[in-house]
């Protein structure tokens, strides 16, 4: 893909997750209304709708607009995932100066997570983001390095992985964020911010998709070993209140 | 003088602080950050970078309420030309703190963030 594509790819990326979003935007809230303060739907919504204005207005690389992107998320979505989710953009836009590759690619996903898990002092097993996002860059990153696959197939896989992560979090008990405060309460409902990444994965997936003409058929149920999540059964062992 | 700066996702909770704080630290230099600039709660990194470098000639010390407040304020921190920590204190017990020791001749970001940090310790009943 030569870098005119490249930048057409990432807006056209940016519209398709914050139509997501907007679709999404009640489903996100109502998760939110059950362990947190009801605004990640809306929040969202209104972050990548500004984030979209903003590299429509953007001249420059991929990493510029991704970048530009960040910058909107941090200024509108307010509360945790600003900083989270814009604050990492940013960061790790920096990977992607060389363009878009296979490369660059597992870099600017590790960068992102690394700077998540920084931000938020989050880690797996806590019922936030980290639990679709840590698996889903661990299996990319096998996917394309120790499998050879291609970049496509591998955020199949990815997705995949963010999907049983999310699944993860409803049953175990809030570590981190407002979720934390309901204690044993938190069991039972779904991380709205772990549903929220995996959207964005599953978009992301989808123009990907489209940008690489089907070349590769993915099958995202395929033989991916979950091997980043700990045991739902055995999160909740450190005892009660 | 070592500003100090007062973060919270109200920001008449954030003014009301920066109000009590002033009540034993009349000289310090307060600022009051609150909400998202658009009348709702929570934080925004912007306006608190901006606070940040209208008392920074001395340094800068953050008290916070919640979770995304130290979030937003170390975004902030990260993004402001001036030298600036976040307190790991209660919100307005470390505020009072701080403003008590900013007055000092000799205060500095470390002993005001000490003071502010002391907070954490105090006992209310």
């Amino acid at each position: 893909m030569d870098q005119e594509t490249q930048t057409e790819a990432v807006r056209t990326a940016v519209e398709a997750i914050a139509d997501r979003l907007a679709d999404e935007k009640d489903h996100l809230t109502d998760l939110d209304s059950a362990i947190g303060d009801a605004d990640h739907g809306a929040n969202m919504d209104r972050g990548f709708r500004t984030a979209l204005e903003r590299v429509e207005e953007t001249d420059g690389d991929p990493a510029d607009l991704v970048k530009a992107a960040g910058v909107a998320l941090v200024s509108e979505v307010g509360g945790a995932s600003g900083p989270l989710y814009g604050g990492s953009l940013m960061k790790a836009s920096q990977e992607l100066e060389d363009g878009i590759t296979a490369d660059t690619t597992v870099a600017f996903a590790e960068r992102y997570l690394e700077t998540v898990e920084e931000r938020g002092k989050a880690s797996v097993g806590d019922k936030t983001m980290v639990d679709a996002l840590t698996p889903a860059v661990h299996t990319y990153r096998k996917s394309i390095e120790v499998d050879d696959r291609e970049p496509i197939d591998a955020l199949g896989k990815a997705v995949d992985a963010a999907r049983r992560g999310v699944e993860f979090t409803t049953p175990i008990r809030a570590k981190k964020g407002r979720a934390s405060y309901l204690g044993w309460r938190s069991v039972g409902h779904q991380d709205p911010g772990a549903t929220s990444t995996l959207y964005l994965l599953e978009e992301l997936l989808d123009v990907a998709t489209e940008y690489v003409d089907g070349e590769v058929a993915i099958d995202a149920a395929a033989d991916v070993e979950p091997d980043e999540l700990p045991d739902a059964e055995d999160a909740p062992a450190d005892g009660g209140e | 003088m070592v500003g100090i700066v007062v973060v919270s996702h109200s920001e008449r909770a954030a003014a009301g602080i920066r109000e009590i704080a002033r009540e034993v630290g009349g000289d310090a230099r307060i600022e009051a950050v609150g909400g998202t600039g658009d009348g709702r709660i929570g934080t925004t990194p912007g306006p608190i970078r901006e606070a940040i470098e209208a008392v920074a000639d001395d340094g800068v010390v953050v008290l916070v309420d919640l979770g995304s407040a130290v979030m937003n304020a170390e975004l902030a921190i990260e993004e402001a030309a001036a030298d600036a920590v976040v307190a790991d204190a209660p919100v307005l017990e470390g505020a009072l703190n701080a403003a008590v020791a900013a007055t000092a001749p000799s205060a500095t970001v470390e002993s005001v963030l000490e003071a502010a940090e002391d907070a954490r310790d105090v006992s209310k009943v």
